[in-house]
């Protein structure tokens, strides 16, 4: 039997807005993948401190605020600092192309923007599953 | 003793988190993973936490954790949520009600999918407890997923349950069913504010009464809150304080965990003989020749099979 994926879907920062991470959830979970769900209003601290409790897989994070280029890569160095840092981040919600290149950089594996279909935030897991199964 | 075991006896997050994937997952390293920490646990306290989906387990249990916590005592929850039957996803979203918690290191929260076991808990509930036993944890809680009737497995692993209820979901002939309202320790009426939380109080009682035979001190204890508010939430902690007292004063809490070691060894065992049989008997293999032998009548099914085991016990 293939390991089951585990995925935590996070809202950091202050909007309100989660119709997108509720989506991503309900969809990852319909795809086979255990989903954490935890609310809105997560602090980059949180959210490392129960993936690593969750032990999942990814992090999917989702912002529409702006504040994605402060708090993506804060996720991902606590991560590193908790030795965490084989746990996969990846982002979705209002972000500029522009800013894509930068967040890469800092560690973040994928972005996702609006429009997004399912599949590709499917397809994208699946090709990390032999570097989680290894 | 390996590094993984030593971390979690030391309490390190990561380890303690990454021991639970591994009993979940059933990996190489699970059985003795197990035997390495046993000899250090049986130190905490467990307790069960059952209802109908959103009846408010997991809101009562997050007020519960805050004045836990107040206490200064630690702990661990295993929140479970049921795996899809069709596709093998979860959504665990227990533990966004007691996300206020995240950042205190004395609580640790794992959200568990059942994975097809249908006693309201997951086969990896029971050594995930020991897990978070050894790691010093001083309470253990078990949410269970939203029951109905007959999910009662909680009651194995737990030192005493709690049962959630909430106000419309019927009258007392449903409290007088067999199922989950024989294995509740303390009955919890939650959204005691909803219309006809006092009616299920007193129809709940009325049960009680009924099961107890009038008998004062061995009637279990019925509460009313409001999780939400946080209201009866310290009433709750200091009935089951008193209740664990009973328990243990009685006798019976030494018997429940005697019973648990029992249920457990059951288990073990009946898992080994299964294992043994699938391997020496290649069911896998044979299934299907069998079933195509007794679809045709040429076989009778408790014959054959009696055949087999008897060949099989004879060859070893």
């Amino acid at each position: 039997m293939a390991k089951k994926i585990r995925i935590l879907i996070a809202k950091p920062g202050l909007d309100g807005h989660d119709r997108g991470a509720k989506y991503i959830a309900r969809a990852l979970k319909d795809a086979g993948y255990e989903v954490i769900y935890t609310g809105i209003r997560q602090t980059p601290e949180a959210i490392v401190k129960t993936a690593i409790q969750e032990d999942v897989d990814f992090v999917g994070l989702s912002l529409l605020s702006g504040a994605h280029n402060e708090l993506f890569p804060r996720v991902v160095e606590l991560l590193r600092e908790n030795q965490a840092d084989d746990i996969i981040v990846f982002g979705g919600g209002v972000i500029p192309e522009s800013d894509i290149p930068g967040l890469k950089e800092k560690g973040l594996a994928a972005i996702f923007t609006p429009g997004t279909p399912i599949k590709a935030v499917i397809d994208f897991i699946e090709s990390c599953r032999s570097k989680i199964e290894n | 003793m390996s590094e993984l075991a030593e971390k979690i006896l030391k309490g390190d997050q990561r380890s303690i988190g990454r021991a639970i994937s591994i009993v979940e997952n059933d990996g190489r390293d699970r059985e003795q993973l197990i035997d390495e920490i046993f000899p250090h646990t049986g130190r905490a306290l467990v307790w069960g936490i059952t209802g109908a989906p959103g009846s408010g387990k997991s809101t009562l249990l997050d007020g519960l954790i805050a004045n836990l916590r107040a206490q200064n005592l630690t702990v661990a929850v295993v929140a479970v949520d049921p795996s899809s039957p069709f596709t093998g996803g979860a959504l665990l979203g227990d533990r966004l009600r007691m996300q206020r918690h995240a950042t205190d290191l004395g609580v640790f929260i794992r959200s568990m999918a059942s994975r097809g076991h249908l006693g309201g808990i997951a086969t990896a509930t029971a050594d995930t407890i020991k897990i978070l036993d050894a790691a010093g944890y001083d309470l253990i809680v078990i949410e269970t997923i939203g029951v109905g009737q007959a999910e009662i497995e909680v009651v194995e692993l737990a030192d005493i349950v709690m049962l959630v209820l909430v106000p419309g979901a019927g009258d007392e002939i449903q409290a007088m069913k067999a199922g989950v309202m024989e294995i509740g320790d303390i009955f919890i009426i939650n959204k005691k504010d909803l219309d006809g939380a006092l009616k299920l109080k007193a129809e709940v009682e009325y049960v009680l009464h009924l099961k107890s035979n009038s008998n004062e001190s061995a009637i279990n204890p019925v509460l009313l809150t409001s999780a939400i508010h946080n209201e009866g939430i310290s009433e709750t902690l200091q009935t089951i304080d008193n209740y664990l007292a009973r328990l243990q004063a009685d006798g019976r809490l030494a018997t429940r965990r005697q019973q648990r070691i029992e249920n457990e060894v059951r288990k073990i065992v009946n898992t080994k003989i299964h294992q043994m049989a699938e391997k020496h008997l290649q069911i896998d293999q044979k299934i299907t020749q069998w079933a195509q032998q007794i679809g045709k009548q040429k076989q009778a099914p408790y014959a054959l099979i009696n055949s087999q085991i008897n060949q099989l016990l004879k060859d070893s």
